[in-house]
């Protein structure tokens, strides 16, 4: 099994590390003992994506041409070579085939195009919160967030580090740009409404209302711990992917290639990759008379429900895990 | 079989998947159910039946045209809101619709209304008036003037009464009525 990471995540994907008891993996409600994916059944590997900051080859790791970090050098990545890096890495491991290969979001990408890459070597592919290709919106999104990080002054068109500073104010607007798109208008009117911080209006610019206070907070987290290089990189592979685009925008031509078995999840709130985007690919699929099985869920949480805990989503994805290796 | 001959099926409303389930297993006809709710299209997924869970009033248009040899629509008529447009769509996915419904013209709920003065309620017709599912009933002779009218054309007609077929005075005498219908 192989759950290939979304966006800001990494090969950490479930349990926690000896002595760090607080750091969960980023899917450890799905991944885990007796969870729906059950790793006492499957052998799970998390992997990280190649141009990342948690491990794998990356903007902050040596060009061996220079003795200096690659920084803006480090070349834009696609979902393509991420796909193509990780069957290098099952060569290695010796897996020949996965039982199945299961993402959400960006991750669900790299599930969809391991089916086109690799038809043979994937049994099943979950492909949850996805889409075939970004929306002009989608695009325009990612590039607020890119305009962001390049234009902070500490950018330094991508060698920041050999100068010892960070753009890190570029990337926490691009980080707190990102959230609004994750969370759906009814999920954050539910999380913080209209509360004020300081139960009355400050009349200045300081934090007034909840949400602003929790839009911060995520920005400076993640500007403490990601790598704006990598923000602009995976923002940018986002935006390239489209399997469609070979075959003259004909999704159904482009994954007549596909052998696996599908099962595709979307949630009705997530208006980022909306649930229209999967049909698409679940039409493309029946036009190949695939196996697929489709399920929409009604769920309030926006793009990030494919985190959350919902029994009827976990209940579905147990269900197909356990007719797979009963 | 061989791969490229199994009949190709789709059952809208298909529940937890029992008749796609049995029509693999059985019959080696390759389906899809679609389904709406949630407990319902889990079990699918538990009982290894292709599932997609949308609803009917929207269309079929996840389906190409004549992409099914079957079409079935199994007593959810009745409960469906634009019938005729149900009723189209069928036929243009598939060459062949298999459409069954509780028929409303049985003698027991002609009797109900006409003496009783109340709503029918049956082993077919479970449901009280206010808590109905169904908001199209009908009885055989609409269902085929509908038919006629909207230029389907009736292969074969099966009507039934506790699972035997009823042969004099179906719209009489029959609790559930089955078809298989084509285009034109």
């Amino acid at each position: 099994m192989l759950v290939p990471h979304a966006l800001n995540a990494s090969h950490h994907v479930a349990g926690t590390y000896a002595g760090q008891p607080d750091n969960l993996g980023w899917w450890d409600n799905m991944v885990g003992p007796g969870k729906p994916l059950d790793t006492r059944r499957f052998f799970v590997i998390g992997v990280n994506n190649l141009g990342g900051c948690h491990g794998s080859s990356g903007p902050i790791t040596t060009n061996p041409a220079t003795g200096k970090p690659w920084g803006g050098d480090f070349p834009v990545v696609t979902v393509e070579d991420w796909v193509a890096a990780q069957a290098r890495l099952a060569d290695r491991l010796g897996i020949e085939r996965f039982a199945a290969v299961m993402g959400g979001s960006l991750g669900a990408m790299q599930a969809l195009q391991w089916t086109l890459s690799f038809p043979e070597r994937v049994r099943h592919a979950l492909v949850i919160a996805a889409t075939p290709t970004l929306t002009a919106q989608n695009i325009a999104f990612n590039e607020v967030a890119r305009q962001a990080i390049v234009t902070d002054p500490d950018f330094h068109d991508g060698h920041y580090y050999e100068r010892g500073v960070l753009p890190r104010r570029g990337l926490r607007l691009a980080r707190m740009i990102g959230h609004i798109t994750y969370l759906s208008d009814d999920a954050m009117m539910e999380k913080f409404g209209r509360v004020l911080r300081r139960g009355r209006p400050g009349y200045d610019f300081d934090i007034d209302f909840e949400v602003e206070s929790y839009l911060r907070y995520q920005g400076d987290k993640f500007a403490g711990y990601f790598d704006a290089n990598t923000y602009l990189r995976i923002t940018k592979a986002l935006d390239y992917f489209d399997p469609a685009a070979d075959f003259g925008g004909d999704l159904s031509a482009a994954l007549a290639r596909a052998r696996a078995n599908f099962l595709v999840i979307s949630f009705t709130s997530d208006w980022r990759f909306a649930p229209s985007r999967s049909r698409e690919i679940v039409r493309a699929l029946l036009d190949n008379r695939r196996v697929v099985s489709y399920l929409e869920l009604d769920a309030p949480h926006g793009h990030d429900a494919f985190l959350m805990e919902d029994a009827r989503y976990m209940a579905a994805v147990r269900a197909y895990f356990e007719n797979i290796a009963p | 079989m061989d791969r490229a001959r199994r009949a190709r099926v789709l059952d809208l409303g298909c529940g937890d998947g029992a008749l796609l389930a049995y029509l693999w297993k059985e019959r080696d006809a390759h389906g899809y159910g679609v389904e709406i709710d949630d407990a319902k299209v889990t079990a699918c997924v538990k009982n290894d039946v292709n599932v997609l869970q949308m609803n009917l009033e929207s269309g079929l248009s996840l389906f190409g045209d004549g992409s099914f040899d079957c079409v079935i629509l199994s007593q959810t008529l009745q409960a469906v809101r634009h019938t005729e447009d149900i009723l189209r769509e069928m036929l243009r996915v598939g060459r062949e619709a298999i459409v069954s419904f509780p028929n409303f013209g049985h003698w027991s709920a002609r009797l109900q209304v006409a003496f009783g003065g109340r709503m029918p309620v049956s082993r077919s017709l479970p449901y009280e008036w206010y808590d109905t599912p169904n908001v199209h009933l009908c009885t055989i002779s609409d269902f085929e003037n509908l038919a006629r009218r909207i230029g389907l054309r009736i292969r074969e007609r099966v009507v039934l009464h506790e699972g035997a077929t009823v042969g004099v005075l179906p719209n009489l005498r029959g609790s559930l009525a089955v078809y298989r219908m084509s285009a034109g």
